[in-house]
């Protein structure tokens, strides 16, 4: 049953990840990395990690893929310049992406990757709420740091300004 | 019986597709995809290894966490500053982002 499931995550996954990188149209490509979003979520729940899965839910596909749409919306040339790479990067690009993959491959399947064998714990979020405001309390606080900063930081950077000053 | 590797496997994938997206775009937004394509299969790698080889501490899971965090501060400061490119160059095209080329 769990078997299934992955490997339908897993098309869905890797469905997304294809079309965008083949998209023609940078909406489309946006849809695909939904596709693709979506996927990782499922396989989060499938690993037992059901608030990373909500929090991939709400972050990526309910903020980030909204942030990249708008900033599609906001950008578009009328969609009429095709910017798509030449036929020499593309092979290029196919060249280096096989021999990177394969590399990847043959690592994995080389390696013995040690297992540890699973303690089940009764509350996965508890814990990880746990660990968060113990262990990585300083981690934390410099992520709600680096929030505020960019918060100020885009909102300096995308504002109206006059025409002269640049 | 699904596996670590299975999942390795998979993040690999995801992480070429985001390498061969952010190479061949030039669409400024194309080439964010493509990074977050590549943050997702290390977060996918991060949270395989927390739940099969690391034992009960959920490090791995935090620290997928943080990568969300981060990547969505990264879109919204990349994607202010592809507004001002806009408005500057009328374009998102990365290829004349060559002000600064010596």
């Amino acid at each position: 049953m769990l078997a299934i499931l992955f490997y339908i995550f897993a098309a869905i996954t890797l469905a997304g990840a294809v079309g965008v990188v083949v998209a023609r149209h940078i909406v489309h490509a946006a849809v695909q990395l939904l596709l693709t979003l979506l996927g990782v979520a499922g396989l989060y729940f499938l690993l037992d990690a059901e608030f990373l899965a909500a929090a991939q839910l709400v972050i990526y596909v309910g903020g980030t893929l909204v942030l990249i749409i708008f900033g599609v919306m906001l950008t578009s040339n009328l969609g009429t310049r095709l910017l798509h790479a030449t036929k020499i990067e593309s092979a290029v690009v196919a060249v280096a992406a096989v021999c990177l993959l394969s590399a990847l491959g043959i690592a994995i399947r080389a390696t013995h990757f040690a297992s540890v064998p699973r303690v089940i714990e009764v509350d996965q979020s508890r814990q990880l709420g746990y660990s968060l405001l113990s262990d990585h309390l300083l981690a934390f606080e410099v992520a709600s740091l680096l929030m505020l900063a960019v918060m100020i930081g885009a909102a300096y950077l995308a504002r109206r300004r006059p025409k002269d000053e640049v | 019986m699904i596996g670590l590797q299975h999942y390795l496997i998979l993040g690999a994938i995801l992480f070429v597709a985001g390498v061969v997206t952010v190479l061949t775009r030039r669409h400024a937004i194309g080439i964010l995809m493509g990074i977050e394509l590549m943050l997702n299969a290390a977060n996918l790698n991060l949270v395989a290894f927390n739940h099969y080889a690391a034992g009960p501490a959920p490090d791995g899971r935090v620290f997928a966490l943080f990568v969300i965090v981060v990547a969505a501060a990264e879109a919204a400061v990349a994607l202010a500053i592809f507004l001002n490119f806009y408005s500057n160059f009328a374009s998102v095209d990365v290829d004349r982002a060559s002000e600064l080329r010596g």
